[in-house]
Formats: structure tokens, sequence, C-alpha cells
């Protein structure tokens, strides 16, 4: 038998080529410059460069301030990740059993999904805001001396409700459509099985939904790591004492506003480590226990 | 006829394309804004071969990168607006800034830095006088202080000194408000704290006559002024309002606070905000440390010009800024935006046009950063400046939270400093 084979020559490279040059200029060349700029101690204008080896890790890695960063970003990912994917799944499963007014329902709960990061957090400041927002009075009113602009325990409060929120539209979305994924006749049947709603939930239609839970596990802790930027940009901006920043947002304000090109790139580097770490554990170990 | 008309219109064509364009990016936005496009508008208007074309670029540090973005892209524009924190970043970047000293004298305009007014002439110089950066929106830290409230407390006048400031916080607080809000710590309770009472401020003269690697922060007046504060706080003297500029102005706005330290250059926008009687004063120190408070030196922005641009557009540029520069215009900057005017010619004119009889809140900052000027008072030269301000600002919000006391927040500041410092100059040597 003769095996069926599509030709060799041009062709199949002029296919791939969008991609892998899209790849190449958007991906493989700025974390190869990072990875190059890490090792250099460089002007701001760019006017002198020196290699100084690890000297910028060492920097990094030497300073309190970068654990202190590293620990309030894993917090912050745990908790926005946790708090979005918990109430979307609930909000998902609750409206799925809706039958009048499904329609209306949904459209609503997706709505947030279209807000830019960035407006969320300039909904945050006015919600927040000392002498006109309503979040902040109601909070200061049930006896909670609520002010994110000096304490950073509130202030991290405030960041994680407002960053969970714009998460759980999108969370909604997903995990309403995984749940309408499941074939009627298995909860039919697993309804005269079991009486108990909650039971029912964790035993079958959970596990069922796995796929869709670990797809957004990953997405979820990448927007949290990295776009929550914007809404960390709008409101606190790392204050108070510094203690909102996350990893992403201190490579910003080094590199940029401090104009600290070494430094900042020896830092986006550990990141770019650090996530990837993440992602493998998660394939690695994570994704043993979902069921396709 | 058609030829004719062609011509006519190449003739145009021609000088229209003579003018040269002359871009200006500058940090200037709203009210301060319209300021700025006026001037460059009667410039414009005054002349035919330059063209100002000014671009608002964001706040202060986004203007900073979208510089340095575009002079690491070779597509500079040939003015830019860099504050003060960000001053030693421009000019020690080697080869990046025409010196505008150097300017004024090849194109015409003989530089002497005696005609500029002594708190200003330094901060933008090198350590021999002669200016890198042309000063334009230049301000001073003073106190405003709530006339209504006063009298209400019983006191006459503004205290002078922080001691007086204690005695009069307490009758202050028994009339039912806070006694201070300030607007920007590390300007007003570091910086200008080590000018008026003549405290060095880091090595190498400042930083003016070399790379700064030592920070000196970490001293006995910093230390009891910053335990002072911290007090104040318990007392209900002092109220920090968070590190954003505005809000510790709008408890003064509002009538809870009766002093707020503020720039000079605020003066405009609150005579037209404040529905109460308000005055100016300088800005008070500690007579424990010093006699007689030393003068403060300039915040704000300088213009710098890029290098490597054409003859035509250095000589549009020297014009301009002479324009700038010019009584006339200085006076109008000043009136219209509450900064002060840098030229001695320009206060004179002020003077003589009874200005400061009408209104007398808006020579206090001039007249603050015309005391005499003595060893310590020039301003600084640091490094990763802005960097360094991010950490004041964390470590002060921890002492006055009282997380920890004014010696170790201050003692890690400098510790923290001194790295930036450290590794900027190694970048730069």
């Amino acid at each position: 038998m003769k095996k069926v084979q599509f030709k060799g020559g041009i062709i199949p490279y002029l296919f791939v080529s969008p991609q892998i040059i899209i790849i190449l200029v958007f991906f493989i060349w700025p974390s190869v410059m990072a990875v190059y700029y890490s090792f250099e101690l460089q002007d701001a204008f760019g006017t002198s460069s020196q290699f100084v080896g690890f000297l910028n890790y060492q920097d990094v890695l030497g300073d309190k301030d970068y654990y202190n960063s590293l620990s309030f970003t894993l917090i912050f990912s745990t908790l926005v990740t946790l708090f979005s994917l918990g109430t979307g799944l609930y909000l998902a499963h609750k409206a799925n059993e809706v039958i009048k007014g499904k329609g209306l329902y949904r459209t609503l709960f997706i709505w947030p999904y279209a807000i830019a990061p960035a407006v969320v957090g300039l909904i945050a400041t006015f919600l927040f805001n000392e002498s006109h927002g309503d979040l902040y009075h109601f909070l200061n009113q049930i006896g909670w001396k609520f002010d994110p602009k000096s304490d950073p325990f509130d202030a991290q409060v405030m960041l994680i409700f407002i960053s969970s929120w714009k998460q759980v539209s999108v969370n909604f979305i997903f995990f309403l459509s995984g749940l309408q994924g499941i074939p009627r006749s298995i909860i039919e049947a697993s309804k005269l099985d079991c009486k108990s709603d909650t039971r029912r939930f964790w035993s079958i239609i959970f596990p069922l939904l796995t796929p869709t839970t670990f797809f957004l596990l990953v997405t979820n802790i990448t927007y949290a790591f990295f776009d929550t930027f914007g809404i960390i940009d709008t409101t606190t901006r790392g204050t108070p004492m510094g203690q909102t920043k996350t990893l992403a947002y201190k490579i910003y304000q080094d590199g940029f506003l401090g104009a600290d090109v070494g430094g900042s790139s020896a830092q986006s580097v550990i990141l770019m480590l650090f996530v990837l770490i993440i992602t493998i554990f998660q394939f690695k170990y994570i994704e043993k226990r979902v069921h396709y | 006829m058609r030829v004719k008309s062609f011509l006519v219109a190449a003739l145009f064509a021609v000088v229209a394309n003579a003018t040269t364009n002359i871009t200006w990016w500058h940090a200037m936005g709203g009210r301060l804004g319209e300021v700025v496009n006026q001037l460059a508008d009667n410039f414009n208007k005054s002349q035919s071969e330059y063209k100002v074309i000014p671009v608002y670029k964001g706040g202060y540090e986004d203007t900073m990168t979208a510089g340095i973005a575009a002079y690491r892209a070779h597509k500079a524009p040939d003015i830019i607006q860099i504050f003060d924190a960000g001053a030693a970043t421009i000019i020690n970047a080697k080869g990046v800034v025409y010196p505008v000293a150097d300017l004024f004298d090849k194109y015409g305009t003989k530089f002497n830095a005696n005609d500029y007014i002594s708190g200003v002439r330094n901060f933008y110089a090198d350590s021999k006088g002669r200016m890198i950066g042309c000063p334009f929106n230049s301000s001073t830290p003073v106190m405003y202080y709530n006339k209504d409230i006063f009298k209400k407390a019983g006191i006459k006048n503004p205290p002078k000194t922080w001691e007086e400031f204690e005695k009069d916080a307490a009758k202050i607080k028994k009339a039912g408000y806070i006694a201070l809000s300030q607007s920007h710590s590390p300007w007003i309770f570091a910086e200008n704290f080590h000018s008026r009472h003549n405290l060095q401020l880091a090595n190498k003269n400042n930083g003016f006559d070399g790379l700064a690697t030592k920070i000196y922060y970490a001293n006995p007046a910093m230390e009891y002024h910053w335990s002072k504060l911290r007090d104040w706080i318990n007392k209900g003297y002092y109220k920090y309002y968070g590190r954003g500029w505005a809000d510790n102005q709008q408890a003064f706005y509002d009538q809870k606070v009766a002093m707020w330290l503020g720039s000079s250059g605020s003066f405009g926008g609150l005579k037209k905000g404040a529905k109460f009687n308000f005055g100016t004063t300088y800005l008070p120190y500690w007579k424990k440390f010093i006699d007689k408070g030393a003068q403060t030196f300039i915040g704000g922005a300088a213009l710098f010009v890029f290098s490597g641009k054409s003859d035509e557009k250095y000589r549009g540029i020297n014009a301009f800024l002479r324009f700038l520069t010019n009584p006339k215009n200085q006076y109008f900057w000043h009136k219209e935006t509450g900064y002060v005017p840098i030229t001695k010619a320009a206060y004179e004119l002020a003077k003589k046009d009874g200005y400061y009889k009408r209104t007398p809140d808006a020579e206090i900052g001039i007249k603050q950063l015309s005391l005499p000027s003595q060893k310590w008072t020039k301003g600084y030269r640091l490094g990763n400046y802005v960097q360094i301000r991010e950490i004041m600002v964390e470590e002060f919000e921890k002492i006055l939270n009282g997380q920890e006391s004014a010696k170790d927040g201050l003692e890690t500041i400098d510790r923290k400093a001194d790295k930036l410092l450290v590794r900027f100059a190694r970048t730069h040597r």
C-alpha cells in the first residue's frame, strides 16, 4: 500500500508561516531581548550599557520587597481565582435551572465581561472613594473603619473584591456552556438515584465540568497575574506602603517609572520562569484529574 | 494665467515650508495645558520663521517615559519637560541633552546665572552653575492657612516654627478642627525639610559634583520631625489623607483642616475654589535645629533640549526659550498659573505692576526662594530618584501608621536608597 502524503516543498511552510512569524515577533523576540537586557546595566536613554552578569538577579532576589510582592501576588491570585471561579460556578448552576426569564438572567450576568480592567478600576475608585463612595460609606457604617488609602489590608480587600467581580462573568459564560453540554439523560438519571441537590452536583455534575474548570483555572491565574494590571494602575498604584504591588505591576514601576531596564528585565525573566513552572505543574498534576 | 497662479501657489508653498517646526512635549494638563498652548500660540504669531507645536504627553512620569522611548527609537521631540525627580536621569545620560546655557551662548542669548532667582537657578544646573535644563514651571512648598478657623481658635498669626505650630494645633483641635495636612511628603517633609534646615541631603555635594552614592535622611532632625508627625496623628493635629495630592488638598477645601502644605503653584486654584478666607505663609521650621529657616528650592519641571537636531531648529529653540523667559511672558505665566517667575526681571515687573499689593499671597513662594542661599539649599541631583521617592512614601506611611519607629523607617530609606544610588552610579560610570 502506498502511504498518502502531501508533497513537500514550500507550500506547507507558507501556510504555517503567519503563525510562526507572529510567535517570533511578539513572543520569542521580546523574551530573548528581556533575557539579554537582564544581564546588563543600562542607562535609561540607552546611551550606555554594560554586561554585569547576574548582578540584576542578585539585586532582585536579595530585595525583601520583591518577596513581599511575590507573596502578595500569590495570595491575591489564589483568592481572586477562588472567588471568581466559585461565584461564576454558583451563578451558572443557578441560572441553568431557571426556567422563566432565562435569557435575561444570562445577559445580565455576562454584561461585566465587556468592561475593560482599567474601567473596572475607575468604577472601584468611585465606589470606594472617601467623600462620595457608596461602598466606602456602607463599610464604615457597619463598623469597619475601612480606609484603602492608608490601610494596606483594606486596599488588598478592595482589589481582590473588584478583580474577582470583573472575572465572574467570564467564568459564568464558560460554566454555563459547560453545564449545558452535560446530557440531560445523565442528569435525569442522577435525579432518580439521589435526592440531595448538593450531592448530585459534586458527584455527577462537577466531575463532568472538570475540563471547563481546568481551562478556567489556567486562564484565571493568568488573569490574576497579568490582566489585573489595569485595575491596580487605576486604583491603588501599589499603595499604601507598597503592599498592593503584584509582580507584574512591580516590573512596570521599576522598568517604566524607574527607567531601570536591567532590573525590570531580570524581574520579567524570573516571572516568566515562575509562570512556566506553575503551568507545567497545572498540566502535569491537575490535568490528570480532568475527565474529558 | 493658470501658470501664474500655479507659480504663486508654489511660492506660497515654499514660504510655508520655510517655517521650522519645533515639537515640545509637556506634562501640563487641564488649565495649565491651556496656558502652555497660549504661550506657544503667542510665540508662533510673534514671528513666522518657527512654529512651536506643544504636545501633551500625560503626567510627569508618562512624559519622561515617552521621551525615553522616543529617544531610543530615534524619534525624540525637540524640547521635553522633565520633572525634578527625573532631572538626574536625563542629565546623566551622556550626549542626550544640549545644555541650555551652551545653546544660549552659541545662538546669541548670553547666559547669565544671576538673571535667575536664587532658589531657581541651581536645581537644573551643573556644579558650576551653568544651566542644563531651563526651569519652566517652578514652585516651592508653602503653607496655606484658613483665616476663619484661626479666628475661631483665637490665633492671630500663622505659626513660623513647628514649635509654634504645636501650640496652635492644640487650640485648633479644641475648636473642632484638624490642624494640618500636606500633599507631598518626599518633597515637603524630606527634600525641602533638608533645605529649610540647611542639612546635607546626599554625598558628593548633594549629587551635584558627581554620582552620589549615599543619602542622608536618617539624621536627628528628620527623626525628630517624623516622630512628631506620628505623635501629632495620635493627638489629632495632623491627618494623612493618603499619598494623593488632591485628597489632602480637598480636606483643606472642605474646611476639615486649618493648615495645608502644598505648592506655591496651588495658589491660583485655591483662590478660585476656596469658600473661605485663607492666607499663605512660609514653610515652618524647627527652631530647635536652625535659628532662622533657610531658603527652599524649586520643584516642578524644566525644559530640556535634545541633542543632534539641526542648526535651524536650535536657532528656533533659542528664540522660543528667550521668548518664554522674557519678563512679560514670565509674569503672564506666573499670574495665570501661580508658578513663580524664574527671572529677577520678571519678578520686578510683577512688583512694579502692583500684583503683590493686590495679591500678597502670590509672593510668598518667591520670597521664600529668594532667602539667602546657604550651603545645602541648592537642591539635589540624584539618580533613580523616582524609585527612591517611591520607597520614601512607603516607609513614611509605615512610620505614620505606627508600624515602625521614625528611626527605623529613615534608616530603611537610606539603606534602600543607597542601593539604588550605587546601581545608578555603576550604570553611568
